[in-house]
This record gives C-alpha cells, structure tokens and sequence, in this order.
C-alpha cells in the first residue's frame, strides 16, 4: 500500500521541506532587516506603486543599457512564465497524476509550446551572460570586491538556469517520444499533448526503449522539480534574492529629489534647544529619555531598516560603481562595495543572534568593512542612486557613517575640520569675513 | 564704480518695503573672484529685467551644505535655523541663487526646519524672464559656436532640472554640444560632497580632469554650466589640458548678460 504511493509521499516530504527552510530562511532576513532603525517611508503610495510597477515590474532602469535588459528580460520572463508549468509538476508529483492539465486541450498545447520556445531563449541567454562574465570580461565584473564568493555566485546562478531549463526540454523530449511510442501511461486517447516545438529536435537522439525513455524522463521531472526547490532555497544566500526583494525595495525607495538628505531628528532637537533663548541650559533631562541616540552609523543598527532592505536586494551589478566619479578616476570607492559590506555585516549579525538567541557584543561595526577613505572620496553626486537598477541608495548609507565619523568621534579629515571652523566663525566654508559679503557689488 | 544696482534686505526694511525676491549670493559667488563675475552678470540681468530685488549683504551665511555632506549635521542645522531666522524676519517668501547646491538646501532640507519658501535656480528665472519678454536676446548670438553645457549634480540628478539651463542657451541661439554623458547620466566635476574643501583620496586622476576630457571631445569654444563649483573645477581642467586659450568656462547668466539689451 505504502509502496503504491512511496512516490507520492516523497514528492510531499521534498516539496515542505523545500518550502519549510525556505521560509524559515525568509523569516530570519525579515528579523535581520528589523534590526534597522526606523524609516519612514510610508508617504506617497501612489508615487510608490508606480515606481515598482515600473522599475522590479517594467525593469525600466535596466534599459539604460540596451543588451543586458534584453537578454536579462528574456530570463526573467522564462523565469516568471515557466513556473506556471511548476503548478502542474506539483500537482501531478502529489496526486501522482501525468500532465493533468493536458484537458485545457490547445491552450495546453500553447502553453508548453511557449515554454519551450522560452526555455531555449533562457538557455542562451545565460551562455551570452556567461561569456559576458567570464570571457569578456566586463570591467564592472572584475572589481577586487567580486573576487571569490562573489564571482563564484553569480555563476552558480547561471549554471543552475542552463541546468533546469535543460532538464525541462530534456523530460519534454522522452515523453513526447514516450507518447508516440504509446507507452503506458505516456498514452493520451486524443493523440500527442504539448506541443515541443524545440525538444522534438531531440527526439532522434534519444534511446528507441521506452523502459530507458521512463528512466530518463523521470529522472529529468524529478530534476527539474528538486532543482527548482534547491534554487529557491539558494536565493536566501545569493544576490539572486533580488528577484523577490526588488519589488518591496522598489516600492520602499528614495523618491526624488534625490539632492534631498534627510535632517536628523535628533539633532534637531538639540539645535532648536540650543537656539531657544527660553531654554533652561540647567535643565535636567527628562526622565524617560533612556540612552541618548548615536548620531549617524557605526553599525548595522543605527541604519535605516528601508537601507538592510537595499542591502539584500543589491544584485552585485555593479553599473552604480560603473558610474561613480570616485571609482571611475581610481579610488577605493566603490558604491557596490559599500551595498555589499552592509550586507555582509548584516549576515554576520544575524548568525550571531542565530548562535545566542540574541545579538551578543563582538566588538566589530560596519567600520572593519568600510574603510575612512571610501567614505571622504564620495562627492554625494547621486550618480550611484540613479543607476541602480533596484533603486538602492549606497550615498546615504556613506552620508549616516560619516555623520558618525564627525559626530561621534570628532574624525573628520583635517581640512574638513578647517571648513568646519570657518563656518562656525565666519559663515563661508573658507576664512573671509562675512563683513566682506557685498564686496562683489562694489568691484567690477 | 560699478554700475550695479543693489540693495540689501536691511535697507528694504528700513524703507519699509519689501523685494519681491531675495538674490542669496552664497560663499562661491561673495568671495571666490571667477565666482563674483558670475553674480555680477545675474545682478546685471536683474537690473536689466527691472527685477526688484534684494541681497542679504553681511548678514547672508552659509547655508550649511557642505557641512552637512560631510557629516556634520549639527553645524548644518545651526547655520539653516540661524538663517531662517533672518529671512523669516524679513518676510522673504521667494529666493533666486546662482547656486545649485544652496539652491537644493533651501528647497529640500530647509522646510523641514521651519524654512518654507519659493526657491529658485538662476537657470529657472532667466528661463521665465525671457519667456516673459523681461528680457530680449539683442545684438547677435552664438549661433555656429561650438558649445557644449555641464549639468551641475544638485541641479540635474538633485533636482531633475536639465531643461531651465538648455532653454536659457537655446534662446541664445546655441546649438549645444551634448557630452557623451548628460542629463542624468552626467558625470560629477569632482567639487560635491565638501570635496572642493580637501584633497582627493589616493587615486589614478582628479574626478575634474575625467569630466573636462569628456567635455573637450566635443571640441567646444565654450564650456557652459551654471554653479560657481563646477566653474571652479571645469577651469581647472581646462589649464590641466593647456586648453585655456581656447576654450572658455562660462556661466549661462554670463554667455546671456553680453546679449541682452
């Protein structure tokens, strides 16, 4: 009895305990993003949708660059479209049925002929991003901070592509020819179901025994399937999360103006308390105050929660460091580094409290991954914000961690410092007098 | 002598008048010498489109935005409250300033601390003014000059104005030049951020010889932008290629004030 259904049954077990861990996986990225201060980012939910229907939906900023949009709009099109297949895998992997949506008759026939057609367009399209990586290699994918685990990923995520869109048109292959040969239950009464536009060309090559012909179509459903499974479960450690996060962290981001940089509350109140000749300076602080806020970003914390998000959805494209001034005349910037670090320490973070149930003090910060002299050469020109094709903002991530530097530890670069002074004591960044304003009226 | 016309808001008040507009001159084009031609030639447009307005003279100071870019958010919201109360006590309600980046202060991060005013680019109100008829493009143009324009980043990519500044040099006649990167894909002068304060960070070049090479392929007589910082740095590029001979670094107010009647 049990035997009968030993198929069924391990279908189930694979398919919750793919879904299971990856959900547990999700749950722990929400938690981690969580660790993030406040963000308000609530405000103009028309302007919001728009902007996910248009950027993560549309893809529109990928069409900066004409190749790469095609090609990376055809992968996630298949991606999208040849899920739908996925209903019927599970369907049949539970109820131990065959091609149960082959009813819908034509429609049927369409469907898997489409898929089909996709699948080989996915197939070459991630060769084409393959050689872009690996054989041209495209200078934003050669950065010192792609080496290793980050260059390694973005192959993994291609070969898995090949592999399943492969493993598709292999099952469709043996059991198109499964069904000519009118084996068991290959048999349909109404003739050939599916249409296999692309996996007939395989039907030559194929072994002529249909028992060899079941092996291999089985092997290649079961592939598929568990493949699929374990490429969602590798989203939680891959740039690849961005094909979900894109859409909430589209939704989430800075709306223009762009130039716009958020004023510290906490600083304001200090500020108006000091101008406020009513002010008592001897006042003793309220009692509920608690702990005075750290100004700017030391660490993942004191980041907005909206800047965690941006971290786990960067896709490690790199057209933000592509364009950044800094980065382009030689210096150690790099915006996605800086994306790349937050995420880094985030996920170190996060282990941590997997470990002791809560964060335990480890004496490290954002500061032993982003170095002083990435942070002073940004000229906070936006051109990183405006490029990135998921709307993640590195500029006021480097913006919080200075505030740190200048606030909290009184580390600004001496020159800035002489800035600093000239402001506070003559009003102009530089030592003229303020009684010397007007001069330019009186000269010619 | 100068044959400028000028009044402070202080001498307003003591008329006990009021400027339509206030004219915030900012550090650049009060103290730095290229930067006082460039408000010079807006003051003279002024004049010339019988704009009544006012400066702040001695009692304008910086608006805080190089601090706060460099991190320091307190001196930045010393300096926005303390001039916020100044011009909310002379009532100013619209400001025009040559300077993109007090420009996208005041627009952006002063309402928040109590400052809410009409806040205009230079850029935008020449636009109107010579839309308006105020002012008239008069004795010849630059027509078959090559002229190329930088966007300033507070401007452009802060503030999504590409299209006052090329309308201002489209009204002149000029045909510009577009550089490879433009609008928002342009390329920074390397002078946003509190950079033009200190030094570079070890590197191969300076951001400002990249973005001049970029403009000097389009083999421009003129160089034109519209913010004192960009000027500053686009010079400096220009003598960095030998270049300064032939080629000009020119604020939009400046290419205009020789052409106006």
């Amino acid at each position: 009895m049990i035997m009968q259904y030993l198929d069924n049954i391990i279908f189930i077990l694979i398919l919750g305990a793919g879904v299971g861990y990856f959900a547990s996986n999700i749950k722990k990225a929400i938690r981690n993003i969580k660790l993030g201060k406040p963000s308000n980012r609530n405000d103009r939910k028309e302007e919001r949708w728009k902007n996910m229907l248009l950027k993560a939906f549309g893809q529109q900023k990928m069409f900066k660059r004409p190749i790469p949009a095609l090609l990376h709009l055809v992968v996630y099109l298949g991606f999208i479209i040849i899920n739908i297949e996925v209903i019927e895998i599970i369907i049949d992997g539970i109820f131990g049925t065959h091609r149960v949506l082959a009813p819908l008759g034509k429609f049927y026939n369409f469907l898997i002929g489409s898929f089909e057609i996709l699948a080989i367009l996915v197939i070459v399209s991630v060769t084409l991003f393959w050689i872009r990586r690996n054989v041209l290699k495209l200078l934003r994918f050669q950065n010192p901070e792609m080496e290793g685990w980050p260059k390694k990923d973005a192959n993994i995520i291609l070969y898995f592509e090949f592999v399943l869109m492969s493993a598709f048109l292999i099952m469709n292959a043996a059991d198109y020819k499964l069904q000519v040969l009118q084996y068991g239950h290959y048999f349909f009464e109404q003739g050939i179901v599916g249409s296999f536009p692309i996996s007939h060309y395989l039907y030559n090559i194929l072994p002529d025994n249909p028992v060899m012909l079941e092996m291999i179509e089985r092997v290649a459903w079961w592939f598929h399937i568990v493949g699929i499974l374990a490429f969602l479960n590798y989203l939680y450690f891959s740039k690849h999360l961005h094909i979900l996060l894109a859409f909430p962290n589209t939704y989430y981001a800075k709306l223009p103006p762009l130039g716009k940089i958020d004023n510290l509350e906490s600083v304001k109140k200090e500020v108006q308390l000091m101008m406020d000749p009513n002010a008592d300076p001897y006042a003793a602080p309220a009692e509920d105050e608690g702990e005075p806020e750290r100004f700017g970003a030391k660490d993942i914390f004191d980041l907005q929660w909206v800047y965690l998000l941006n971290a786990y959805t960067c896709t490690e494209c790199g057209r933000c460091t592509d364009v950044c001034p800094a980065n382009q005349t030689g210096k150690k910037l790099s915006p996605r580094k800086i994306m790349m670090d937050v995420r880094d320490r985030l996920e170190e973070v996060g282990r941590n409290i997997d470990k002791n149930g809560e964060f335990k003090e480890d004496g490290k910060s954002l500061f032993d991954y982003i170095s002083k002299e990435e942070l002073w050469a940004c000229t906070t020109c936006n051109a990183c914000v405006e490029e990135c094709p998921v709307e993640n903002d590195p500029m006021d991530i480097i913006i919080e961690m200075r505030r740190y530097l200048v606030m909290e530890e009184s580390a600004a670069p001496p020159e800035l410092n002489m800035m600093f002074t000239n402001i506070e004591n003559n009003g102009a960044p530089w030592q003229y007098s303020q009684l010397d304003r007007l001069n330019w009226a009186k000269e010619d | 002598m100068s044959d400028i016309q000028v009044k402070t808001m202080a001498e307003f008040a003591a008329e006990g008048k009021e400027p339509e507009i206030l004219f915030w001159v900012g550090c650049a084009g009060s103290f730095d010498d290229r930067a006082k031609k460039i408000t010079r030639a807006f003051a003279k447009l002024l004049n010339k489109a019988g704009v009544d307005f006012a400066v702040l003279g001695t009692e304008e100071s910086c608006t805080g935005d190089p601090a706060k870019r460099a991190g320091n958010e307190f001196l930045f919201q010393m300096q926005a409250m303390t001039n916020i109360e100044v011009m909310n006590g002379y009532n100013v309600k619209k400001i025009v300033t040559t300077c993109p980046h007090c420009y996208n202060t005041f627009k952006n991060e002063y309402p928040d601390l109590g400052g809410k005013y009409q806040v205009y680019h230079h850029s935008e109100l020449l636009q109107s003014l010579l839309e308006e008829g105020k002012l008239k493009v008069e004795g010849g143009s630059y027509e078959g000059m090559n002229i190329t324009y930088h966007d300033p980043c507070y401007l452009g990519r802060g503030n999504g104005q590409y299209e006052a500044p090329r309308e201002v040099l489209k009204q002149l006649e000029i045909d510009i030049k577009e550089m490879k990167h433009h609008k928002e894909n342009s390329v920074c002068c390397g002078a946003g951020g509190a950079q033009m304060f200190k030094e570079a960070e070890p590197q191969k070049e300076e951001i400002f010889v990249f973005r001049t090479r970029e403009a000097l392929e389009t083999n421009p007589k003129v160089i034109a932008t519209a913010c004192a910082f960009c000027n500053t740095m686009i010079t400096d590029g220009v003598k960095f290629f030998n270049k300064e001979q032939e080629v000009k670094v020119l604020d939009i107010a400046e290419l205009l004030v020789d052409k106006v009647k």
